[in-house]
């Protein structure tokens, strides 16, 4: 009986210890809301507040008014939505086909696939550039989309997914009853990984919308800008005022946040079986 | 004929990712491997083919050197920041994982990690801010001596390296959560009936059996913090836009190199010893599980 209240005790003292780091780590994000909502006079203050005295909604309202955040966030939404679809339909095709079709040739793709897998990004986007720019696509959606138009990993994700939970038996069911490649593909395949393709879905938007050194180098137009660069120029190119970037980066940050919320199942799905890829 | 046509089916079903492939990932690859070895000016047309000098030039520019250090010192940085406090963060979220609050933990460590870069650096260059963040609000009532955290050239990397591993720490411990997950329980049980405590079995047992995954998060986020750039980009810029100029990184330096210097070769060639980083440290990483699974 005691063995057990102490056990409740230290259990109640982790949650206690948890609950507080769980917030530290939020702290910074807490704040940067907070601050969004100060005015700037408030924001010169000396000790720092942490809850805004008097909490406005200026900021918000010239953020919105006067930069083209809102057109930002347009900009970052319609590349993470096409990317994703884009690197779902490439994935859930290609991952079927490598797993369920053991020809010499296609085991040679998928090995090409895999070994560009580890390769950064970073490491191959200034020829990248230069294609693009050779296309006419730098400042566009376009551009930003060629970057972003595949997942190794996706590809992989995929590939395990079929091995496991689809039987060759099913497949050969099919065919002797004379369904065709696709429509097996469309209507056996696909409804059996829902799972899968919605965690690579999230996976894939999350990527796109936080990306930043491809998006950086390839819009220089304010008005292509996504929202990783607007609000990275907003704060180096002017001497801005910290309200109003709090404002901006709150209104970027609170949907995204929220939608992750939403879908944490699915993501952390997809997460947690990149971590299995040995 | 069956086998034909599963044949036709696959290849055709596979060619327009592998055309994609090659076009967005194969070339540019190749391309950066051809380049940095040619003298390419961006300005003039054309490019002379200069051998293996990009590369001994680089060891002899100091601001190259110094963007491979501040990388190299950032990226294990935040390595070691992160393992201990993760693994050490996921074994007690594990331990808790009946409790009510479970995914709360789960979700309030992870937001980090999916929030946009730079809003999340913007937060921090407040916390950080000499004139009128908290972190030097806390220290003086503290009674200690306000610090320029992001004007000094030690500080605002050790700055950089918190704000890497805040962002990192949210997926390592998602997969060690998931490491955690699939430990055999029964061990567990038979040590709790020798009486050893929590910890003893977390640092005894858990950290032993874990290093495959302890080698794999290691890797990812070595690899991933020798990539940093948006977290320098945003809380080392000064006002004005000359970012990075106080803390130097290897991406920064090699698109500064590409589209401010116009040396497209040059820049090529540091791609290639990132590469080659990735490379050895991913090789690393396969020759030490491979030693752990022959024993």
């Amino acid at each position: 009986m005691s063995a057990k209240a102490r056990t409740r005790r230290s259990n109640f003292l982790i949650d206690v210890a948890l609950f507080f780091i769980c917030v530290a780590l939020l702290l910074p994000l807490i704040m940067l809301i907070a601050n969004a909502f100060k005015t700037p006079a408030e924001m010169l203050q000396w000790p720092p507040t942490l809850l805004p005295r008097n909490p406005t909604l200026d900021n918000f309202v010239t953020v919105f008014t006067e930069t083209p955040l809102l057109r930002w966030m347009f900009n970052s939404f319609a590349f993470a939505s096409l990317s994703m679809i884009a690197i779902v339909a490439t994935s859930a095709l290609a991952g079927y086909i490598v797993a369920k079709f053991p020809f010499r040739s296609i085991n040679v793709i998928f090995i090409l696939f895999l070994t560009t897998a580890i390769i950064p990004f970073e490491v191959y986007m200034i020829p990248l550039y230069f294609q693009v720019k050779a296309l006419g696509f730098l400042n566009s959606i376009t551009g930003l989309l060629i970057g972003y138009l595949v997942m190794s990993f996706g590809i992989f994700l995929i590939r395990q997914n079929v091995i496991a939970s689809i039987p060759d038996e099913l497949l050969e069911a099919a065919r002797i009853d004379g369904a065709g490649e696709f429509w097996i593909f469309t209507h056996i395949v696909l409804p059996l990984l829902r799972g899968p393709l919605a965690a690579l879905a999230v996976l894939a938007f999350f990527q796109a919308w936080t990306a930043f050194a491809w998006p950086i180098i390839t819009l220089t137009r304010k008005t292509a800008f996504t929202i990783e660069v607007g609000l990275a120029n907003f704060q180096s190119a002017y001497t801005v005022e910290l309200s109003l970037l709090s404002a901006a980066s709150a209104a970027v940050m609170v949907p995204s946040v929220l939608a992750f919320v939403l879908l944490r199942r699915n993501f952390v799905e997809g997460i947690a079986a990149s971590g299995m890829k040995e | 004929m069956l086998r034909r046509k599963k044949f036709l089916f696959a290849i055709l079903a596979i060619i327009p990712t592998f055309v994609i492939f090659g076009w967005v990932r194969m070339f540019p690859i190749i391309e950066t491997l051809r380049l940095s070895m040619y003298d390419w000016n961006l300005l003039s047309k054309n490019k002379t083919f200069v051998g293996f000098s990009n590369f001994s030039q680089l060891f002899r520019d100091d601001q190259f050197l110094d963007a491979l250090t501040n990388t190299a010192i950032i990226a294990f940085g935040a390595m070691a920041v992160t393992i201990p406090v993760s693994m050490a963060l996921a074994g007690v979220i594990y331990h808790r994982t009946r409790s009510r609050f479970a995914g709360f933990y789960e979700t309030a460590v992870f937001i980090p990690h999916v929030v946009s870069l730079v809003p999340a650096a913007m937060a921090w260059k407040w916390i950080f801010d000499a004139k009128l963040g908290p972190l030097n609000a806390i220290i003086m009532s503290l009674g200690g001596e306000a610090q320029a955290w992001l004007f000094d050239p030690v500080l605002s990397v050790i700055c950089i390296i918190l704000l890497v591993s805040w962002q990192t720490l949210g997926y390592a411990v998602l997969i060690y959560l998931v490491g955690f997950r699939n430990l055999p329980k029964s061990v567990y049980e038979a040590a709790r009936l020798d009486g050893a405590s929590g910890i003893q079995s977390f640092l005894f047992m858990s950290v032993p059996l874990l290093k495959p995954i302890t080698l794999y998060v290691s890797v990812v986020t070595l690899i991933s913090g020798f990539n940093v750039y948006a977290q320098a980009y945003v809380l080392a810029s000064d006002t004005q836009g000359a970012p990075g100029r106080l803390v130097r990184v290897l991406v920064l330096d090699m698109l500064e190199n590409s589209f401010q210097n116009f040396r497209v070769g040059y820049a090529a060639a540091e791609a290639v010893i990132l590469l080659s980083i990735v490379l050895v440290l991913t090789a690393v990483q396969f020759s030490l599980l491979r030693q752990k699974g022959g024993n």
